[in-house]
């Protein structure tokens, strides 16, 4: 991720940061270090604690031809920019007969765990895909992290870009950036299978994905879609990889009702002959209650790889 | 309590205020006279074919018309670029009409028709025109007065010297997010002009019951904004104060506040009076503001000072009724708007 801000900053002198934590480690991780050192305080904007005006005003600086990347450190402060993500940026396009566009990226980290509690852990994708004007991107990989942050920043619409704290010790060798036109992306596989499609976004692919490796030693051939862009959602990956497998499990670091998770076994319900499926559509999601701080609730509350082994099977071996 | 309420500079601000003063009209020239009249007046005619279509039927949704409130729009326009990004709420039409935009394409962009600002798409609450750097006006209470901040911050990041413009009313004064973006405003060395049009009014209620003062520049001072109240009725006194801060704004990348008192003649939307639904909203208060109407207020001086005869200014008015009916006539049968954009502009093609 740094080195895709570094890139839009050197790049695109149109492009400026702006969002609270962002001249010190403390708020983003490794994420965005010296950034501010390296392209300037104007740049790179560290501000009050002002959710709702500073996304406000990443909007209007979009509106006025800049492409702002505004930092929520955590998703559940941005509640209080609703107004200006979904009334005002969300709508523009619209409005003005497609004349005009929010260009703004809005980076929403997540940020749970650690007895933290129920304000300081919320995964609110799902409320966003529900909003038509955005574009809702979530990476899993480290690549995907740098390259769609690139994307969602030069594609001219407004994005909100969902990374998970839970993903930052992840390695990868990185290849050369090649921009990309976040229009032609989507969901990938990134694990071939026969016998189950798991779909998954940010974290919980990593959950789907150390279930195939379990599921693998259980002699079940998972296959794992990393869906990447949840909105607007090209279904067609997903459609194959069930048609092929006849089985589904939707995992997803959300609650379940009117979540991502429902979305997915909805496109599959619509679209698929039931014929075709050999289980019903299952999926891998929080307990629906706000998120506990006592260690041993929390233990039980985050969804593991072994509770989408367990689904798995059922589906299976039913 | 009442001591205290002496000892507030706010509130005496506004008493000092004499909403029935003659207008300074003889150290103007008189083709800026003429001028200023004409736009109010053409803002006033568009105001009131748009309350009588909505009347008859003719316009199928809200329309929020800022009758008697020209003044203000047309003295700052005076002092802005077409480079200057101007956002503004529910009641915009005068704010958009006095940057010279086509009272033809506000009619049909009230009709949803095609030709409209933004082909049909937004109506009258959802006002845009990038020609005349109109950035945008919603009817959210305080939803541009941010979006306004972050387009002055551009300037300032691009190297310009333009400024950002937004128009809110006194109502949007209860809303937090105007509280932060003055702070953030000021801290960011943002140069945006915020203009408060304090109608007394937010819907039906008066702003004593929902403010413990009348007058908003508090709110302004206590983010350490340069801040001026004006009787908003008074074209020539808004002109005089709008160049000063515009200047401000342009010359040191600062936000700058006006609070212009000022009163609707139509309730809160469409044709109605509101004298019903209103709280406080007496006939005989609307009588007395209607006598301060900013239009009678010039024209009166204009002719008192003998700079124009009352006939000179009647020929303008007769022009101004023919352009505008001419205006609705050809809006009426534009073509409606196109079915594709429904799905085609939710996002950039």
């Amino acid at each position: 991720m740094r080195d895709g801000f570094s890139y839009l900053l050197k790049k695109y002198p149109e492009v400026f940061i702006i969002g609270q934590g962002l001249w010190s480690p403390w708020y983003v991780g490794n994420s965005m270090t010296n950034l501010d050192k390296e392209f300037g305080v104007e740049r790179v904007i560290d501000t009050p604690v002002s959710e709702s005006a500073c996304t406000g005003a990443a909007v209007g600086a979009a509106l006025a031809g800049m492409k702002p990347i505004m930092v929520h450190p955590r998703m559940d402060f941005m509640l209080y920019a609703m107004d200006s993500i979904v009334n005002e940026a969300a709508k523009w396009s619209s409005m003005t007969g497609g004349q005009a566009h929010a260009g703004v990226t809005i980076r929403a980290i997540i940020n749970r765990g650690g007895e933290q509690g129920a304000q300081h852990s919320q995964a609110l994708h799902s409320w966003f895909v529900h909003i038509p004007g955005l574009r809702v991107v979530m990476p899993y990989s480290v690549s995907d992290a740098r390259d769609l942050l690139i994307a969602s920043v030069l594609c001219g619409d407004p994005v909100i870009y969902i990374d998970d704290r839970w993903l930052y010790s992840n390695e990868e060798v990185l290849q050369p950036i090649v921009e990309l036109d976040l229009k032609n992306q989507g969901p990938k596989v990134i694990k071939d299978g026969t016998d189950i499609t798991l779909v998954a976004a940010g974290f919980s692919t990593q959950l789907a994905l150390e279930a195939a490796e379990k599921l693998n030693n259980q002699n079940i051939s998972a296959e794992v879609i990393d869906v990447r862009v949840l909105s607007p959602l090209s279904p067609n990956v997903i459609l194959d990889s069930v048609r092929k497998t006849g089985r589904l499990i939707a995992i997803d670091g959300g609650w379940g009702p009117a979540g991502f998770s429902s979305e997915i076994i909805t496109v599959v319900t619509e679209s698929i002959d039931p014929a075709l499926l050999k289980s019903s559509s299952k999926r891998v999601t929080l307990p629906f209650a706000p998120a506990p701080v006592a260690a041993n609730l929390e233990q039980v509350y985050y969804p593991t790889s072994d509770d989408v082994v367990r689904s798995a099977v059922n589906a299976v071996r039913r | 309590m009442d001591d205290f309420k002496d000892l507030d500079t706010n509130s005496k601000e506004l008493s000092t205020i004499n909403f029935d003063e003659k207008l300074e009209v003889s150290a103007v020239e008189k083709n800026e006279l003429i001028a200023d009249f004409s736009s109010m007046l053409t803002i006033r005619v568009v105001e009131q074919k748009l309350a009588q279509m909505r009347k008859n039927g003719l316009i199928g949704g809200p329309v929020h018309l800022g009758a008697g409130q020209e003044a203000i729009a047309v003295g700052i326009s005076k002092f802005l670029r077409k480079s200057d990004r101007i956002f503004s709420g529910h009641r915009s039409h005068t704010h958009l009409l006095a940057l010279g935009a086509e009272p033809r394409k506000l009619f049909a962009e009230v009709l949803g028709r095609n030709t409209g600002f933004t082909k049909g798409a937004g109506g009258s609450m959802h006002l845009w025109d990038g020609d005349n750097g109109f950035l945008g006006a919603v009817p959210i209470v305080a939803g541009t007065v941010s979006l306004a901040v972050g387009a002055a911050l551009a300037s300032r990041l691009q190297g310009k010297n333009d400024i950002a413009v937004a128009y809110f009313g006194d109502g949007a004064m209860e809303e937090g997010v105007v509280h932060e973006s003055m702070n953030l405003a000021r801290q960011l060395n943002s140069p945006v002009l915020f203009v408060c049009e304090n109608n007394l009014f937010s819907s039906h209620m008066h702003i004593s019951q929902r403010q413990p003062l009348n007058s908003v520049l508090r709110f302004a001072k206590a983010n350490d904004i340069y801040s001026k109240i004006i009787d908003g009725n008074n074209i020539t006194r808004i002109k005089q104060v709008a160049e000063k801060m515009i200047k401000i704004a342009r010359d040191t990348y600062s936000p700058v506040f006006i609070e212009a008192i000022t009163y609707r003649h139509y309730g809160h939307v469409d044709w109605r009076e509101d004298l019903d639904v209103g709280v406080n909203r007496s006939s005989e208060d609307l009588k007395l503001w209607k006598s301060r109407d900013p239009i009678e207020r010039l024209k009166s001086s204009l002719i008192a000072s003998k700079i124009v005869q009352a006939s000179e200014l009647e020929k303008i008015r007769i022009e101004i009724d023919l352009q505008i009916d001419h205006a609705w006539d050809t809006a009426t049968n534009d073509p409606k708007a196109d079915i594709n954009s429904l799905i085609a502009d939710v996002l950039k093609r």
